[in-house]
This record gives structure tokens, sequence and C-alpha cells, in this order.
């Protein structure tokens, strides 16, 4: 495994711009699922939702550094991965809320979400699954000689899962133009890491199988997308593909509504006083590079645009009768 | 008699045969503190302690593949598989191993284990968490198959699958979890392979099973009102199936209505319709009609819509009788 190279972010920063847009994409994507919690909690999403608070570090830093013909594929915990690949608010709302304008037509909702437009492959409720499909969507871009790339996202516990040796070991192989994003939140459903593996850092396996694995600090952005820039300098040379793993915490339960027995309250508030979004802001403020009125701006503003969605979503119609025969077959 | 849950009754089954003999083992993801994704595994680790009851990494085709191996080795593992979709991860180590391991060795070998795995729709989980994938394991010579539609089956099947000394399927529905019904306390065992005539009636039969006896029941009720008498036959055993308690029931009513909640295509209706037309056509007075979900994935806003329910049943037995 190789070693971060540290961003020594204060040096950085005075040519850096974008600053601006990681701040307001990490908190596009943290007010979007609080107020997936506060309407999921109203009764009016019908399933399960699964959410990425505090994790938004994560999204926001990879997906920064690709461009719209550049693929992702996320998993269950999506919708952050999904906003920040550039989707669009409403018609990721229509779906969640099971609208015949949904992005799938409302066949699919939070779990399955999805975007050719903004280059999301999907959602996947399956945990593990994402990654074979990401070696295809590597080796066909390689293969028509376009040099977009594609980013996996998947769990610390889906590295469990043989889908992910099977594609690591394959995609070494065949130097894919590919990132590994293992989003490192410490759980996966009710159990701890340790109680599932041995080891601490996932990117660690990424040397049995012959790509480099790094390990980031994934509650800090900067961290994060200096991560992901070297991994897809590497991909788009040729050089195949890299493990990021980027440490990070899931703040609330498995799912919306999870009592979240399994795990002490105060050990779940420490955790929290890692805010990626409150340190960055602190960061931006500090460094003179944004005023607290400036950030207070965007937060309203999104706020607006939040809630137009969540409007639109809910007039929007309900699939019509016997829509989901449409998209069986081509 | 108690008044007891469906999940509940699976929760006593296990408790009840895991002191009964100490080779029983449990393994699955969150099966131990946690007490499993749904609940079933609850107070099993408090009681039998972590050497008996084992929390796995998210990895399927390993557990399952590890419940055969202890299986040749004298345990009687009970992994569960947090929802049937996730069967095809494993389906490998079920279909060629699990499945074909006494036959393959000559039954020097044999894979006493069960599986338990909670499939079918109606908490809006969408395509890839709703699935009722039944006829593909019936399929299957080597594996039996069962679905308990009632609390009380939900036990006396479990009991009997960790008994029986070949690998048995416990396809739990999720959306019976919560409902609740008599079970006997203490032992209380359901063979495989016998259905049960939760109804008799004589002029019609309805074969189903899981959910879908409790549609076939309600609309036994609404047919009651309009003279049709109805006979609903509850399988629970898909594999193997009682062929005898099928055919006896349509002697009677030479009439035959098969309702399950998979998709109706390829389905085990297909099966059944097939043998009774093969072996007693010259009883039937009408065509045999199925009720099943249309040919598409379960879709997540229009579940409602989408599943099968009392009212087509209904409208099925009426166009039977008024052929
Ligand atoms: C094949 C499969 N097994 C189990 C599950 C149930 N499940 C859904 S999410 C999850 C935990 C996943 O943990 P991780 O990969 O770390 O992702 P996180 O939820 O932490 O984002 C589990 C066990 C599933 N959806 N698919």
């Amino acid at each position: 495994m190789t070693k971060p190279k540290d961003p020594a972010i204060s040096a950085a920063i005075p040519n850096d711009d974008g600053l601006m847009d990681l701040h307001h994409s990490m908190l596009r994507v943290r007010l979007v699922e609080e107020k997936l919690l506060q309407v999921f909690a109203d009764g009016k999403i019908p399933g399960f939702i699964h959410v990425s608070i505090g994790q938004e570090a994560v999204a926001t830093g990879v997906c920064s550094c690709l461009t719209p013909a550049d693929t992702i594929f996320t998993t269950h915990r999506g919708h952050g991965h999904t906003l920040a690949k550039g989707m669009e608010l409403k018609p990721f709302m229509a779906e969640i809320f099971g609208r015949a304008n949904g992005a799938c037509h409302g066949n699919s909702g939070s779990m399955h979400v999805a975007s050719a437009e903004a280059g999301v492959g999907g959602a996947n409720g399956i945990v593990g699954a994402g990654l074979p499909i990401s070696l295809g969507s590597a080796f066909g871009t390689a293969f028509k000689g376009e040099d977009s790339v594609t980013v996996v996202f998947f769990g610390d516990g889906a590295s469990n899962q043989g889908t992910f040796h099977e594609s690591l070991n394959l995609a070494a192989l065949w130097n894919l133009p590919l990132v590994f994003v293992c989003e490192n939140n410490g759980w996966a459903q009710f159990s701890a890491q340790k109680a599932y593996m041995k080891i601490d850092s996932i990117a660690r396996r990424a040397d049995g199988y012959g790509m480099p694995g790094v390990l980031v600090d994934g509650d800090d952005v900067l961290k994060v997308r200096d991560g992901m820039r070297q991994a897809l300098a590497r991909a788009r040379a040729g050089d195949g593909p890299t493990l990021l793993e980027c440490k990070t915490y899931r703040w609330f339960g498995h799912y919306a509504g999870d009592p979240q027995k399994y795990r002490p309250a105060a050990n779940v508030e420490q955790a929290r006083t890692v805010d990626c979004i409150a340190n960055f802001e602190k960061f931006l403020i500090e460094q003179g590079l944004a005023g607290r009125q400036q950030l207070d701006d965007v937060d309203a503003r999104l706020r607006v645009e939040i809630d137009e969605a969540i409007a639109y979503a809910e007039a929007s119609p309900a699939a019509p009768k016997g829509q989901y025969l449409n998209d069986v077959y081509a | 008699m108690t008044e007891t849950r469906y999940i509940k009754a699976i929760n006593e089954a296990l408790h009840e045969e895991m002191t009964r003999d100490e080779n029983v083992v449990i393994i699955g993801e969150d099966v131990g503190a946690p007490g499993g994704a749904f609940g079933g595994t609850r107070g099993l680790l408090q009681a039998f302690g972590d050497k008996r009851v084992k929390d796995t990494p998210i990895s399927e085709s390993a557990i399952v593949g590890l419940a055969l191996g202890a299986a040749m080795k004298g345990l009687r593992p009970v992994v569960e598989v947090m929802f049937a979709d996730f069967l095809p991860v494993c389906m490998d180590q079920i279909v060629n191993q699990i499945a074909k391991t006494r036959f393959m060795f000559g039954g020097q070998f044999a894979a006493p284990l069960v599986i338990r795995a909670p499939g079918g729709a109606g908490l809006n989980a969408g395509p890839q968490h709703s699935q009722s994938l039944e006829a593909w394991f019936a399929h299957i010579p080597g594996l039996k198959v069962v679905m308990p539609a009632t609390p009380a089956d939900a036990k006396g099947l479990l009991k009997s699958a960790i008994r029986d000394n070949d690998p048995v399927l416990v396809l739990e529905h999720k959306a019976l979890y919560a409902s609740s019904g008599d079970v006997p306390a203490g032992e209380y065992l359901v063979p495989i392979g016998k259905a049960d005539v939760r109804r008799t009636g004589k002029h019609v039969t309805i074969v189903t099973l899981s959910r879908m006896v409790l549609d076939s029941l309600e609309a036994a009720e609404t047919l009651a009102a309009q003279g049709i008498d109805v006979e609903v036959i509850d399988l629970r055993s898909i594999s193997p199936l009682d062929r005898q308690a099928i055919f006896s029931s349509v002697e009677k009513t030479s009439r035959l209505v098969i309702a399950h909640e998979a998709v109706k295509s390829f389905g085990i209706g297909a099966e059944i319709s097939a043998m009774v037309s093969e072996e007693m056509i010259d009883v039937l007075d009408a065509p045999i009609l199925r009720v099943g979900a249309p040919f598409s994935p379960v879709p997540f806003s229009q579940e409602r819509e989408y599943l099968p329910n009392a009212a087509d049943i209904v409208r099925a037995v009426e166009k039977v009788m008024n052929y």
C-alpha cells in the first residue's frame, strides 16, 4: 500500500478553485438527506431509505474530480454519490417518491436511482454487486478508445464479498481505467467493522491484487479529492486501477428508523463531532476564502431548491396503471 | 396454544432445536447480538454463546458453502440469508454443491442443513428485495423447499427442517413476520411434504401457499356469500409436493385454481396444473386457472397493483365456475 501524500491543504489552496463548489456539493447532499429523513418519518416515502449524512466529503471529494463522461456505480447508500455526480434533483426526488416522472419511472425507489445523463450507472440493492459491473464499464470505454474513467463506490462490508476480490484482480490484470472507492463508515448494517474483518484498513487488500491502495481521511474533502486526483491520473494515463479507501463514520442508523440498539448513542455523538461540512466551513472562513454570511446564503438557496424538488415530487403523478410492464424488455 | 407472531414462532423453533441438539448452529449476517435483520435469531447468542451462533461478514457464498462443509462434519447448520433475493448471490453453493452432495458422492456425505430466507413483497422494498423465487429451487432435485403461511407452520416446519437429513430451504414471507396465530408450545413438528386443507369445500379447489393462503381464505369468504363452496389447500411444502392432497381435493371438486405471489409464468402453478392435467383430465369440469404476478420485476411504487390478491382469486374462481 502506498502512503497518501499529505495534501498540505493550506499550500494547495490559494490557486485552487472549486472550493466553494465542494462546499455547495457537500451541503446539498446533507440538506437533501435531512429533508428525506423528515419526509420519510412523515410517511411520504414508501419502502426504506439509507442516508449517508456525515459521509458527504467522500461523495463530493470523489465526484468533484469527474466529468459527466465519467461513470459511477453506487450502493444502497447512494444519494450523496448520485447528487454529487450531477444528477438533477427533481427526477431524483420523484423517483424516491415513486412517481411517474422519477428517473426510473417509479419502478425502483431510493435503492436504485440512476441517471444515464449524469453518468450514474445506478444504485444497487445487492451488496458488492456494483463492482463487477464497473469492470465492464471501464472495459467498454477503454475498448471504444474513450478516455473516461469509471468509479465504483462500495462499503467496508461489501469488501468481504467475492465480487470485490474477483473485481480487483481482474481490473488490475487488465489495467482498467477504474477507481475503487471504499467508503469505510465503520459499520455494515448492525455490526462494527472489527466484528467482520481482521484488518483495519481495506486499502491493504489492494497489494494482494497488484494495485495501489490508498487510505485517506474520508471526513476531509480535500484529502479525498487529492487521493482521487492521483487515482484518476493513474487511470487516465492507462496505469490501471486504484483502491481508494475513505475512512468516515455512519452518523445515522443503517436505514431510516433503525433504533440502533447495537451501538451506544455516546459513541455516535462523539463521532459526530468530526463534521466534514462544519470543518470545511471553518477552514474556508479561517483562510479568508468565504464569510459566514456567504455560506449561510448558500444554505438558504439550497433549502429553496430542495423544497421545490420535494414539492415537485409530491405534485408529480403516480405511475400509470401497468407502467411496470413497459420497462421489462426493449 | 398461545397467540404468537410468525417471527417469534421461528425464534421459538430455533431455541428449542438448539436446546435439543447441540450440533445445531446458527450462521448468518447480524444473527448474533442484533438477533437478525428481522429478529428471527433474537436471544440465541445470549442463550447458546458465540460458539454456536456465528455472525458472519457479508459473504453469502462463503457462509452457505461453509454450512455444507459443516453439515458434512456432523453439524446441523441453520443459515440465515437476509433476503431471499440474495440467494442468487450464492446459487452455485446451493444448486451445484448442497443439492448434489448426497447424490454425487453416492450417499457417503449428506447435507443436513437449513437455509432460512424471507421472500415476497409487501414492504415496497423494490425489485431486488421482494421476489418469490421458490420455483427456481423446487426445480432442483436434492433440495427441499417449504413455505409456511402461519406462525404454527413456521415453527413446525422449521423444526422438521432442522431434523431432516437433506437440505431444506425455508422461504419465510417477510410480510407475514408480524402476523400472529395460535402456536403449540413446546414440541410441535409439521411434516415436510404434507399439505394442509385450510378450508373444506365442494365446488372448487384453490391450491396456494405462503401469503396467498390468506388471500385465498379471504376470497373463499367472499365466494361463500355467492354460494360457491371453496376448498383451500395450503401446500406448506413445495418440494416434495403433496400430490395426493391435491388429487384428493380435485377428485371431489373437479375444478382447480392455483394462486401464488410469484410471477405466473413458469411458476409452480404451471407444474401443478400440468400434473393434474396429466393424472386426472377426465375428472376436470373446467380448465385449470392460475393466479400469479405479471411478468415484470416487483415494482417499487406500484407494488400493490402488481401483486395478485383476493379479488384476482375470486375472479378466477368465478370463471372456473361459469365455464
Ligand atoms: C448480497 C447482500 N447481502 C446482504 C445485504 C443486506 N445489507 C444491505 S446493506 C448491508 C450493509 C452493507 O455494509 P457496507 O457495505 O459497509 O455499506 P454501508 O451500509 O455501511 O454503506 C447489508 C448487510 C444485501 N443488500 N445484499
